[in-house]
């Protein structure tokens, strides 16, 4: 007697069955060690890319002391300590202060002599070690604007005169919404998030494309498949595969992004002070308006004071729509995937080894790699018809919009790429799905793509 | 007769070259039919073709008078030539996903899985990967999921290459327990002597085309040459005797008051004419009619001469004992 009734419906049958491959295919994946590895050191890796810049700028600098022997007495105003670098002036000759650094009472001593200001070369900085470079850099810029302002005040120029000229230049960029609304732009930012999304994209393509390649390549290699196809057909065998790869891809970025955001969260409330900042937008859109040029300036320089990079990042992070961004993200990386995947599939059923895969694999590639080399031009000119139209290609869209993505993208350009991406991944699927079927049953065949050709063209 | 399963008139061609032409074959019910042909014959592409992996150009098949549907899988097992396993896969676990392919629920399969492992003595390796298994070990275990689900019809290519001469017997006697059982059984190998042993139907391919098919011993029969072995003792007359329009003898010798002979019959089925002229000569003590083998049949049908070496029939004749059945 049969153990099973035979079912009547085709279609759930073959649902039935992807879903069992989708199953394997998953599970087989994400039990892995490797797997498991990449998911708890992706989100820690990534983390500390993020938060390193701040713990940087606080903790890796060391006080840097340095003493000053000024002889012409000109400077010893002029150079005051800074977060790092503290300055000590001196009223000793030269030999006593250079006992002090022999004894590391200062890390470097700074000697201005009498002729400094007639001779510039002849001032030293004396130090055991290698001179701080910031240090250096620091006292160099000081020392460059208070010779500067006595040369001109020797010429005879008033230093009122001088103060009142110094113009510092910031333009506040004000991006224009949709709804005629102004709010501060944040191109540091966009163009960050948007080669980390474009990256990415790029990334998971190759990554879990590849997966899918090997995984043909195995079953084929295997000659299980023979097994597998007399059970399912060999279309269902692809798509379960390729679905099974991307839902571990899928799952890898969601726990990615969780525990990055998880990671960040808990540093952030470690260490409040490193994240600190003052929200200056608002000051900077009240002072576009108030239309007082000593106010404006005024505000400007306070804010400018307060802010700090890390506060800048924040801020701008704030302003990015997430959800728009990790929905494009989840589509594009999807979409992407699939159009690829079923052309690396492809590849992986017309060869016997992983040595073959070169040949057929450079077209393939070639739109991703184009992708990436392409990518600063696409940064610069988020909107431009070199943006605009690879955007819209189904081979190159799923990483060029996601690099304009944090730009803001018109909704037209979104819709007509997807659409195309949509349509592009069913097409490359069928061809896919030709190549597959008769592939994985040919063996020791170098394949052309003439060859292929014929495969596409059989009934 | 009761078909399981029949492919009429199938053609498949391959850019270049035909696999088959206009082939048909028809598998009676509850028998083992054996589907011979030198490689390249195009036995694979018809077992690929009834298996659904590809589809023909041309002809129609039928399973049990239904035009072949995809749902018909669930009632076919295939075992192909090539077969293999995913390495890094638990055995038992892989085994439970095929059987899921076959539409067996994955409860029901682990439980029988546990049966037929304990039976084929795999139940240790349930849990070990599949590349600590033996070549022999990883057979079974495709053997046990090819006919798992409890198919009609089951589809061996070349299943016993890889085993050992244990567990070929052991494979035998699970092949003819399932054509007893009921099932219908396509069995593809180059093996005559298994041929000779387990098929009840055989269909010949070659060079794409179907040269010859039916029951074996209608097969052997037509290939018969009328050549019989007889042995006698306890001699009344001369064996010359029989020489004349209906008999030829061909060899004979004497031992220890033992005479054995082989005889040719000049006319088809005259073994009981045969058997009368020879009571008066002496004491019958055996008599065979001496029939080609499928070897030989398969060479002679194939190249279209019996094979040189066996020209006398010394080296390859089997004997077909009428007296003993």
């Amino acid at each position: 007697m049969p153990i099973h009734t035979l079912q009547n419906n085709p279609y759930t049958t073959a649902m039935n069955k992807i879903s069992i491959i989708i199953q394997r295919e998953y599970l087989s994946r994400t039990k892995k060690k490797s797997f498991i590895v990449m998911t708890i050191l992706g989100p820690v890796l990534m983390a500390a890319l993020m938060i390193a810049p701040a713990l940087v700028a606080t903790l890796s600098d060391p006080k840097y002391s340095v003493a000053i022997v000024d002889d012409s007495d000109l400077f010893y105003t002029a150079l005051v300590s800074t977060g790092n670098i503290t300055f000590t002036p001196l009223d000793v000759h030269i030999d006593s202060a250079m006992v002090l650094i022999e004894d590391e009472v200062y890390d470097a001593v700074l000697h201005i002599p009498d002729i400094a200001f007639q001779s510039p070369a002849s001032m030293r900085i004396f130090s055991r070690r290698t001179v701080n470079f910031e240090a250096k850099a620091h006292i160099e810029s000081v020392l460059k604007n208070e010779f500067e302002g006595l040369k001109l005040t020797v010429k005879g120029i008033d230093p009122e005169v001088l103060m009142a000229v110094e113009t510092p230049i910031n333009i506040a960029a004000i991006r224009i919404d949709e709804a005629g609304q102004q709010a501060a732009d944040h191109p540091v930012v966009r163009t960050g998030l948007g080669f980390l999304g474009g990256m990415m994209i790029y990334l998971f393509i190759f990554l879990f494309g590849y997966q899918v390649l090997r995984g043909v390549l195995e079953e084929k290699t295997n000659r299980i498949v023979e097994i597998i196809v007399s059970s399912v057909k060999p279309f269902q065998l692809m798509m379960g595969k390729i679905l099974g790869v991307g839902l571990v891809g899928l799952t890898q970025f969601v726990i990615w992004v969780v525990f990055t955001f998880i990671i960040v969260f808990v540093v952030r409330s470690a260490f409040p002070e490193v994240f600190d900042f003052t929200p200056a937008q608002e000051v900077h859109i009240t002072a576009a308006q108030s239309l007082n040029p000593d106010e404006m300036q005024r505000q400007i320089a306070q804010t400018q004071a307060e802010n700090t990079f890390a506060g800048e990042i924040m801020e701008g992070l704030a302003a990015i729509n997430f959800p728009v961004v990790l929905l494009a993200f989840l589509f594009y990386f999807l979409g992407g995937f699939l159009l690829y995947a079923a052309l690396f599939a492809a590849i992986g059923s017309a060869v016997d080894s992983e040595d073959d895969t070169q040949q057929l694999m450079l077209p393939v590639t070639v739109p991703l790699i184009f992708s990436l080399v392409i990518m600063q031009s696409v940064l610069q000119n988020p909107d431009g018809p070199l943006a605009f139209w690879l955007s819209i290609i189904p081979f190159t869209s799923p990483i060029i919009m996601m690099i304009r993505i944090p730009f803001g993208v018109p909704y037209f350009d979104v819709a007509l790429s997807a659409a195309l991406l949509i349509l592009g991944f069913i097409a490359t699927t069928w061809l896919a799905g030709k190549i597959y079927r008769t592939g994985i049953l040919m063996y020791g065949k170098k394949v052309t793509y003439a060859e292929l050709w014929k495969w596409i063209t059989y009934r | 007769m009761e078909y399981l399963f029949r492919a009429e008139s199938v053609s498949k061609s391959y850019t270049g070259h035909k696999a088959l032409s206009n082939v048909s074959v028809r598998v009676p019910e509850g028998c083992i039919f054996g589907l011979l042909g030198p490689n390249g014959a195009g036995k694979t592409t018809l077992i690929r073709i009834i298996n659904q992996i590809i589809g023909p150009d041309e002809g129609s098949l039928l399973y049990r008078n239904e035009v072949l549907r995809p749902e018909h899988v669930h009632r076919i097992g295939y075992l192909p030539e090539e077969r293999g396993l995913y390495k890094k896969m638990q055995v038992g676990e892989q085994a439970i996903y095929l059987a899921q392919l076959k539409g067996v629920p994955a409860s029901k399969a682990k439980k029988m899985l546990r049966e037929w492992f304990e039976k084929f003595d795999l139940l240790p390796w349930w849990n070990k990967k599949v590349e600590e298994l033996s070549k022999g070990m990883a057979q079974k275990v495709q053997f046990i999921v090819t006919i798992l689900h409890k198919p009609d019809l089951l589809i061996f290519d070349e299943p016993f290459s890889g085993f050992d001469p244990i567990n070929v017997n052991l494979l035998k006697q699970e092949i003819l327990n399932l054509r007893n059982n009921g099932a219908t059984i396509i069995f593809s190998t180059h093996n005559m002597a298994s041929v000779e042993e387990l098929c009840d139907h055989i269909a010949l391919i070659n060079k794409s085309e179907k040269i010859l098919d039916g029951n074996v011993r209608d097969i052997k029969n037509n290939y018969a040459t009328n050549i019989f072995q007889v042995e006698l003792s306890n001699l009344q007359q001369p064996l010359e005797r029989l020489q004349g329009t209906r008999f030829e003898i061909i060899s004979a010798h004497q031992q220890n008051g033992m005479l054995t002979a082989r005889v040719q019959a000049l006319h088809q089925g005259e073994s009981n004419e045969l058997i009368k002229a020879l009571i008066p000569i002496g004491q019958v003590n055996a008599f065979y009619e001496l029939v080609p083998n499928m070897n030989d049949i398969f060479i002679k049908t194939v190249t279209g001469k019996f094979p040189q070496q066996s020209s006398d029939y010394e080296l390859s004749v089997h004997a077909n004992s009428y007296l003993t059945e």
